[in-house]
């Protein structure tokens, strides 16, 4: 197992056979080893302590840095896609209740529309029927006006013709026709009293 | 044996003594200090610890000096073993306010043993370096240092002392408690954080001395003790494995028992 170790151990030995430190208590310190020890660990630990654990904790740091690092990007990332979908939300609810407006006006205008022509319309129904009214009055008014004319000729003509002579000055003069036919038409004259006496 | 005369390389002593663990590379001799005498020498376990601090720091430096946010091969696996001390021991233990302050604390220290004790069972070193007391000492005599100087930082001295003694103690017994504090704070901490370590290194070593060195003398003894040889050697392989293992959990616990002691001075109750 340990040829050059035992090569050693006897040379040491071998040469150091009267050295007192070779049959010293094994738990008593050869005090040159435990100052080398010092100094050993010493050095290493200053090599340890400047060197190797900055540049590990760095390395730790930079790795925690970049792990959140990633984590928040991915946050962030999230957060603007939340965003986007809150606006587009927005944005939907707000052009249901534009198009809801706009339908509520159409009807409220349409309604509007519809009252204004009815009441156009109405208006309208009613000038005819105004001037129908009107007009009919006036073709009346003329006939009853030629009809005056024609009918005191008429009867002038046929009372000359009975009577044999021209009564037309005459009756002309006392406005006898006239006063006949107004009172013909204020209903003081009956018909039956001057006709067969047949109702009508 | 024709094999054993065969072999050039001269055979370490059975059975394995502790003489085993002192091995100077370079000796300059033996001096005279404060009426002491002392060899001076650059011993095996010196030049371990010596590599397997160039050459931590040659792997973290390289694996971690352009650290990305995609980790590089080198640097996921040096992540994984960073991640492990930081994470697991530090943050677990210390908590996750103040942990960061000692990570580079706790991390070089378990690199550092952890590489010290697999390299106990890489060849050519094979020699746990944590095995020699000396080493254990200086790392705990540096979170013994620590952990009472954030300590007394934190509570002042005074603080610390009345510190140590749990709140809502009936008063005759906290004098009691607190010698029993006093010995686990400034006695029982350090010498089991030193010992757990050194002990299990030493002990492991030598039980793989025993198995490889014994194996090598069946195997020299001819006839059926040559044949036992085989099994022993077996064994001795899976002690190897078995001692990984170990290597591995004692610079765990050593890490982790420091975390604590740290967390434990730097908390607002006992």
């Amino acid at each position: 197992m340990q040829p050059f170790a035992d090569t050693l151990t006897t040379v040491a030995v071998v040469t150091a056979a009267d050295d007192p430190e070779a049959s010293a208590l094994p738990i008593l310190p050869y005090l040159p080893e435990l100052f080398f020890g010092l100094v050993a660990f010493a050095i290493l630990y200053f090599v340890v302590k400047s060197k190797v654990v900055p540049n590990l904790e760095k390395a730790y740091a930079d790795r925690t840095a970049a792990i959140e690092g990633g984590m928040e990007q991915a946050e962030q990332a999230q957060a603007e896609a939340e965003a986007a979908r809150q606006e587009y939300v927005a944005q939907l609810a707000g052009a249901r209740d534009e198009a809801a407006r706009i339908r509520e006006e159409a009807k409220e205008q349409g309604a509007a529309i519809v009252a204004e022509m009815r009441q156009q319309a109405q208006a309208e129904a009613a000038r005819i029927t105004e001037t129908a009214h009107k007009q009919v009055e006036a073709e009346r008014q003329q006939a009853m006006v030629s009809l005056r004319g024609e009918v005191g000729q008429i009867s002038t003509d046929l009372a000359s013709r009975i009577v044999g002579e021209s009564l037309h000055d005459q009756a002309r003069q006392t406005g006898v026709i006239d006063r006949f036919l107004a009172e013909l038409e204020a209903g003081d004259v009956q018909r039956t009293q001057v006709g067969t006496g047949q109702e009508s | 044996m024709i094999l054993t005369s065969a072999l050039p390389v001269p055979m370490a002593d059975f059975p394995p003594s502790p003489s085993t663990f002192w091995q100077p590379l370079v000796n300059f001799g033996t001096v005279e200090i404060l009426g002491m005498e002392m060899t001076l020498a650059i011993t095996r376990p010196m030049v371990v610890m010596a590599l397997s601090v160039g050459l931590l720091s040659w792997w973290l430096v390289a694996t971690t000096k352009r650290a990305a946010v995609v980790p590089s091969k080198g640097q996921w696996f040096t992540e994984k073993v960073y991640d492990f001390v930081r994470n697991d021991v530090a943050r677990d233990m210390i908590g996750s306010k103040e942990f960061m302050r000692f990570v580079p604390l706790l991390f070089a220290m378990f690199v550092l043993i952890l590489a010290n004790n697999w390299a106990g069972i890489i060849p050519p070193i094979q020699l746990p370096t944590f095995g020699r007391i000396g080493f254990p000492i200086a790392l705990t005599l540096v979170i013994y240092v620590v952990y009472h100087w954030i300590g007394v930082q934190k509570h002042g001295v005074v603080g610390y002392f009345k510190f140590m003694i749990p709140p809502g103690l009936p008063a005759w017994i906290a004098p009691a408690i607190f010698v029993l504090e006093l010995i686990t704070f400034f006695i029982t901490r350090p010498l089991t954080l030193a010992l757990r370590l050194f002990g299990n290194m030493f002990a492991g070593h030598m039980l793989l001395l025993v198995f490889t060195l014994g194996a090598w003398e069946l195997f020299t003894q001819g006839g059926f003790l040559t044949a036992v040889a085989i099994p022993a050697w077996i064994m001795s392989f899976a002690m190897v494995l078995f001692e990984a293992l170990v290597q591995f959990l004692q610079a765990y616990v050593f890490v982790l028992l420091a975390a604590s002691y740290i967390g434990g001075a730097l908390a607002d109750e006992h």
